[in-house]
């Protein structure tokens, strides 16, 4: 690994203990859910129903680390920014190591 | 902007996952022809990067969230194809492990931000950049890219959102999936990446490659390939 790449890496790992900005910001300015990722209740809430097709597929698949965290139903702030720390660390450990396959497999060039 | 399931009907996110599929398979094509093993360790981090840059949630004061995606940044450094398998590896596992992103909505939302997206930021940036190569044209031909490569994937998924009322709803009216039609989805998704997350997207790509321009000139795809790749 050359320099710059060390120091990509670098930055990357302060991004990603910076990350709790990305939960801290939206609780300081009051603001919600992305437009268009509503909760099933959420949309009943809006619009008086769940439409029949969004009831059918939405609780179809449970991920792991739902919404970023280990446990969504702490309501602790600091606990969550601990969770999504690690969930950014979980998640770019994951990537380089499907993109590190996926490169051995596909790249063959020497130049 | 990521679709979660049950946004979109089987119309809508059935011929994405095609056209996904397909973009990928020539994507990964380009990339064995283009890249070179030397240059593999940026292939993770440009993917890991896009991972995080979406983890940072930006507000709209008493509304919305929203995210940069950093697509734009991955293709004028390391290429829009390169690009396409990146970001669809950061989707892909904010769908699979993360439940950010719905799984039927996999191809629809990586048609969005890891195809669509990189090409019009790339271009963008090549149309921009043609004139002016010096640092003050990098600087601002990134910023246009990252501004409204993410305006441009907004407003598409807007456009995915907005047209489910018209086709899937029940003999009554109600909409099956989202319920919300283009003229509300359009202004919405418009609007609030334009005053917000769009500023955050041009930022971090204008700087971003500023660094390389200065450092690690070479290493900038979109600057160094002429018309053979085009």
């Amino acid at each position: 690994m050359n320099k710059l790449q060390k120091k990509i890496l670098v930055f990357l790992m302060i991004l990603t203990l910076l990350t709790p900005v990305g939960i801290l910001l939206p609780i300081f300015f009051d603001a919600g859910d992305a437009w268009g990722e509503w909760s099933a209740e959420t949309i009943k809430n809006m619009i008086g129903y769940v439409p029949q097709g969004l009831a059918k597929y939405t609780d179809n698949y449970k991920a792991p680390l739902s919404d970023y965290s280990t446990n969504s139903s702490d309501p602790s702030v600091i606990h969550q920014s601990g969770y999504y720390i690690l969930s950014g660390v979980i998640g770019v450990i994951i990537i380089l190591v499907v993109m590190f396959i996926f490169s051995k497999i596909i790249i063959k060039k020497n130049e | 902007m990521h679709i979660p399931d049950g946004y979109l009907s089987p119309q809508t996110y059935v011929p994405l996952f095609g056209a996904f599929i397909a973009v990928t398979a020539v994507a990964v094509k380009k990339i064995r022809k283009e890249v070179s093993v030397k240059n593999i360790p940026y292939l993770g981090m440009a993917a890991a990067f896009s991972f995080i840059i979406m983890m940072f949630n930006l507000p709209i004061p008493g509304g919305t969230t929203g995210h940069a995606v950093g697509s734009a940044l991955v293709a004028i450094i390391l290429g829009p194809w390169t690009a396409v398998v990146a970001v669809s590896v950061a989707l892909i596992i904010q769908a699979l492990i993360f439940g950010d992103g719905g799984i039927t909505a996999i191809g629809a939302n990586c048609f969005n931000m890891a195809i669509f997206m990189p090409f019009v930021a790339y271009y963008l940036f090549k149309i921009f950049c043609r004139h002016n190569k010096k640092k003050s044209g990098v600087f601002w031909s990134s910023f246009v890219a990252g501004y409204f490569s993410l305006f441009a994937a907004a407003v598409l998924t807007a456009i995915e959102f907005g047209i489910q009322p018209m086709i899937a709803h029940t003999s009554d009216g109600k909409a099956l999936y989202c319920p919300y039609d283009l003229k509300i989805a359009i202004p919405a998704m418009a609007i609030e990446h334009l005053v917000i997350f769009c500023f955050a997207e041009g930022l971090i790509t204008a700087l971003i490659v500023m660094y390389f321009y200065k450092h690690e000139k070479s290493l900038i795809y979109a600057l160094d390939k002429g018309g053979k790749n085009e």
